[in-house]
């Protein structure tokens, strides 16, 4: 018993010792960060305000990421304490922000994109803002009119091909959506099911916007006569079936992002001075992914909420994004990193959202299922 | 107060289920209670027939097969010596706690359409494609299944059988019983409770099975609980939603009640015998096979998919330049270099160890928490009066609950101050091992239970007799018979915690970041570097799992080894 009774009295030791119970302690910033951030940014404007750190909350998805000195900056210029609350996949959060909506959670909600963003304004979740950033911001990504959603970045969704794959085989590259209907490419393309996956759902609008509506269903039907492959999700395709990446699998052809190439520069083990896959980004062929950012309604911190969403549309926030994320910046004054000048393009004539998305996105998906699953 | 006294062991998993499972869970599904008219119904039913239909020929399909595996297995952890046993038992459990995404990967390494078992074939016949196809078919969904439960039916049957006399076997063989006689007569039915309870646990892991489903299966097919995540989180249809969930419901608490009715009527009290006094070395040339060949088999199929991870996390794969399309693979410990570098001063980097300690420390609460409740309530269940006969199968509810309407329903419920508690519950990092604990409380609850309701009586009447204490009662009858079970059923907790099942993937918290968390955060961006320190960081999961499921059997318990 003495055993038991000691064993008991140890865990209880161990977990008020560790994490769960001790008080958030934010990890101090990297050294050479700390020290190098401050002189390249411009001095914060006015004297910074004093005393206890406010708060501020930010909900957003599992995929947001930023560099820990832009953040630390924000928080010393306006003497506000950030909480990040990561809410799952973008689908997720944005569940989770319209059920709060009664009890906000946070005061600022990113990562909703232009698929949902119909939902979330017509949820309530939002209070407008009319962020005098909006100025550098093209007038193509402000969805929103009455600003309740300010877009922040874009990403377009594209396929992507291995570069070693096409050039082995003497195989040109694809450059529309009818040509993968060509039997040289029978069984090369891997897509995501648009009904658990966003880029999937995002390259499903594209062929929408192309062929219309039922026609997109014969063009869909034509592809899968052609050997189509369809995968849960992103992870699977990208990393099971893509040949292009590590996975080393059976299709040199996949649906991702025009900046994965990029990504795999980046992220590769040894360095390389060119990237294994790139991306079809002809006319008409992607899909263009806008995300936005918004005040929740009911916040207490009203004030500091606006500066946040300014912060996350000036320079340095658009300029950290493109290589935490991978996405690009909608303010125009925001400059690329070289790897994305080099080695990512920008779709021309992306497909955007239809206007009937938010009443037929159910039944689109059901067509599609039927049409290519069953 | 009699009364007072028979309620109150089993009073406190109630209150926590109440607050922690059934209030978010009645919260959500008020939701799709207004929802059912006419038209919906005539639109919506023809698909929930279907994928209903789907759900339980897999769930049947997948138990069966589950128990075909697992019974011999049992036989051979009860009954035999043989070396490094140990880890054999762990290694069946490993596969339990670990994250879909990373099986599912294991599996794709080793038989996916450029796994080695493929690349293998294609080049000893010489062939031009993979002649394997096992992704995406219903025998990858069944596979998966047995890998991840077959550790249930090992521990619960396993536990039974290890303490059943095994002078009853041989006192039928000398009434000259067959050997398949003896099994038929003598050992099924007093194995009954338990293969009930575990099958039992089985069918509900299947019959809410999610990732498995989405990953091996591909989108061709579909559970119930796949539709409720569609119409939860891509369609944002809560109320299709909660409709749904209250169909998975309703059938797991139709299989509870029918296993509560059954159950009673078969539990056999017993005369247990240590564990130990029932092994013996294998004898017989059919006895040495066995025992030479099922542990062949069980690495065969555990341990290959698992290595398929650690090999992975050493090999690069990924061509040099983009010209070169021949894949030479290269040693390498860049992975797990990368995992201890903050290469870019990220905001969200998760240290490993960081993320492990957090782990254990989620896991060991939970462990804590669950047999802090589920004793007395066992204790209680063993030996039901009518009142417990109906709360019996509501018990059980928590393991037919959909994750995400779970989690959303802790969303609707906690996201205010709760009970005068300062702040909302939602945003505190303790909902985590709460949520766990919610799903770990049934299985703890039925593994000590079974265990519990073969003791004898009559035991404990004669040491009252003797003038022993409730508590010296308890000490020196119950303790000894249940305390493997104990060990079991803590073993299930930790692993639950672990595996963060169910409604925690939507309460994570970033400050406090565990080991699937940080799987899926580097799988989630492209690059072999992510992949990579994706499997490098699986890989870690699976020795923090193994070291803790090898430290919980070797803790000597008081009064294991003194029966």
């Amino acid at each position: 018993m003495k055993h038991l009774i000691f064993s008991i009295a140890m865990i209880v030791v161990l977990l008020t010792g560790c994490s769960p119970a001790s008080p958030v302690t934010p990890t101090a910033p990297l050294p050479v960060l700390a020290t190098l951030l401050p002189t390249d940014l411009p001095p914060a404007a006015p004297v910074p305000p004093s005393g206890e750190p406010r708060s501020l909350t930010v909900m957003t998805h599992d995929s947001f990421a930023a560099s820990e000195g832009v953040i630390r900056e924000f928080e010393k210029a306006n003497n506000v304490k950030i909480t990040f609350l990561k809410s799952g996949d973008a689908g997720a959060a944005l569940s989770k922000a319209i059920l709060s909506k009664d009890a906000p959670l946070a005061d600022v909600f990113y990562g909703v994109d232009n698929t949902f963003l119909s939902r979330a304004v017509d949820a309530g979740i939002f209070e407008p803002y009319g962020s005098p950033m909006l100025a550098n911001i093209p007038a193509e990504f402000n969805l929103d009119l009455k600003n309740r959603a300010v877009p922040i970045d874009y990403a377009d969704v594209c396929i992507n091909y291995s570069q070693a794959f096409f050039s082995k085989n003497s195989l040109a590259v694809p450059t529309s959506l009818d040509d993968l209907l060509r039997p040289e490419y029978n069984g090369m393309l891997v897509v995501q099911n648009p009904a658990t996956s966003s880029p999937g759902l995002a390259f499903l609008l594209a062929t929408i916007q192309k062929y219309g509506d039922p026609g997109y269903l014969d063009y869909w039907k034509a592809l899968k006569a052609n050997g189509l492959v369809v995968v849960d999700g992103w992870e699977t395709a990208y990393y099971t079936n893509f040949s292009g990446s590590s996975g080393a699998g059976p299709q040199p052809m996949v649906v991702s992002y025009s900046t994965s190439p990029a990504a795999e520069v980046v992220f590769a083990t040894t360095q390389l001075d060119n990237s294994p896959t790139a991306s079809i980004t002809s006319p008409g062929t992607c899909f263009r992914q806008i995300e936005f950012v918004g005040i929740l309604t009911g916040t207490k911190n009203r004030d500091l909420a606006e500066k946040f969403v300014d912060f996350m549309l000036d320079v340095p926030f658009q300029e950290d994004m493109p290589l935490n994320m991978f996405v690009y910046p909608v303010n125009n004054q925001a400059s690329l990193p070289e790897v994305f000048t080099k080695f990512a393009a920008p779709a021309t004539q992306p497909a955007g959202v239809p206007d009937t998305l938010s009443s037929l996105r159910d039944t689109w998906i059901e067509a599609w299922t039927q049409a290519v699953l069953r | 107060m009699k009364n007072l006294r028979r309620i109150l062991p089993w009073l406190a998993s109630f209150i926590f289920l109440g607050v922690f499972f059934f209030l978010p869970l009645a919260r959500i599904l008020a939701l799709g209670v207004g929802v059912f008219s006419p038209t919906f119904g005539a639109q919506f039913i023809p698909r929930v027939l279907r994928v209903l239909g789907f759900t339980f020929y897999q769930a049947a399909l997948s138990t069966l097969l589950t128990l075909v595996l697992g019974l011999p297995v049992s036989y051979l952890f009860a009954r035999f010596e043989f070396p490094a046993k140990t880890f054999f038992r762990a290694l069946t459990a490993i596969p339990f706690m670990l994250p879909t995404v990373v099986v599912a990967a294991g599996f794709t390494a080793l038989l996916g359409p450029r796994g080695w078992v493929n690349l293998a074939l294609m080049s000893v016949l010489n062939l031009e494609h993979p002649p394997l196809v096992f992704v995406g078919t219903l025998g990858a969904i069944l596979v998966a299944h047995v890998f991840y439960n077959a550790t249930i039916i090992i521990r619960v049957v396993g536990n039974a059988w290890a303490a059943m006399d095994v002078r009853l076997g041989d006192a039928a063989r000398s009434l000259r019983a067959t050997p398949l006689q003896t099994l038929w007569h003598v050992t099924l039915p007093l194995l009954r409770p338990s293969i009930f309870a575990a099958s039992l646990l089985v069918f509900l892991f299947d019959f809410t099975s999610y990732g498995v489903i989405l990953l091996l299966g591909g989108p061709k097919y579909a559970t119930l609980e796949v539709e409720i995540y569609i119409q939860a989180l891509q369609m944002l249809n809560l109320p299709a939603a909660s409709f749904l969930s209250i169909i998975q419901l309703l059938c797991t608490l139709i299989f509870s009640a029918i296993y509560s009715r059954y159950i009673a009527r078969v539990t056999i009290p017993l005369k247990p015998r240590s564990p130990w006094l029932n092994l013996e070395k294998p004898r017989t040339v059919g006895q040495r096979l066995f025992v030479i060949g099922l542990p062949v088999f069980l690495i065969l199929f555990f341990a290959l998919p698992l290595l398929a991870l650690p090999v992975r996390s050493v090999v690069q794969l990924e061509a040099g330049r983009a010209q070169q399309a021949e894949i030479r693979p290269a040693l390498t410990l860049d992975y797990y270099r990368e995992l201890f570098t903050n290469r870019r001063g990220a905001l969200f980097y998760v240290p490993p160890f960081e993320a492990a300690r957090n782990s254990l420390a989620y896991a060991a609460l939970t462990v804590f928490l669950s047999l802090a409740l589920g004793f007395p309530a066992a204790s209680a269940l063993a030996h039901p009066g009518q009142l417990e006969k109906w709360i019996d199968p509501f018990l059980m509810l928590p393991l037919g609950a959909s994750a995400v309407t779970l989690g959303l329903g802790y969303i609707l419920t906690f996201n205010r101050p709760f009970f005068g508690l300062p702040g909302s519950l939602l945003t505190s990092p303790w909902l985590v091992p709460l949520a766990h604990t919610t799903i770990a409380l049934p299985f703890v609850i039925r593994n000590l239970q079974t265990a519990l309701a073969v003791i004898p009586e009559h035991y404990r009447e004669a040491a009252a007799v003797l003038g022993a204490s409730r508590w010296q009662t308890w000490k020196n009858i119950d303790w000894p018979i249940i305390s493997r079970a104990v060990v079991s059923a803590g073993a299930f907790a930790f692993t639950v915690s672990l595996g963060e099942f169910g409604a925690a993937t939507l309460l994570s918290r970033p400050e406090y970041p565990t080991l699937p968390t940080a799987i899926y955060r580097f799988l989630s961006q492209p690059g072999g570097l992510n992949y990579g320190q994706a499997m490098a960081m699986a890989t870690i999961l699976m020795l923090v799992c193994g070291l803790g499921i090898l430290l919980i059997e070797k803790m000597r318990l008081p009064g294991t080894g003194e029966f």
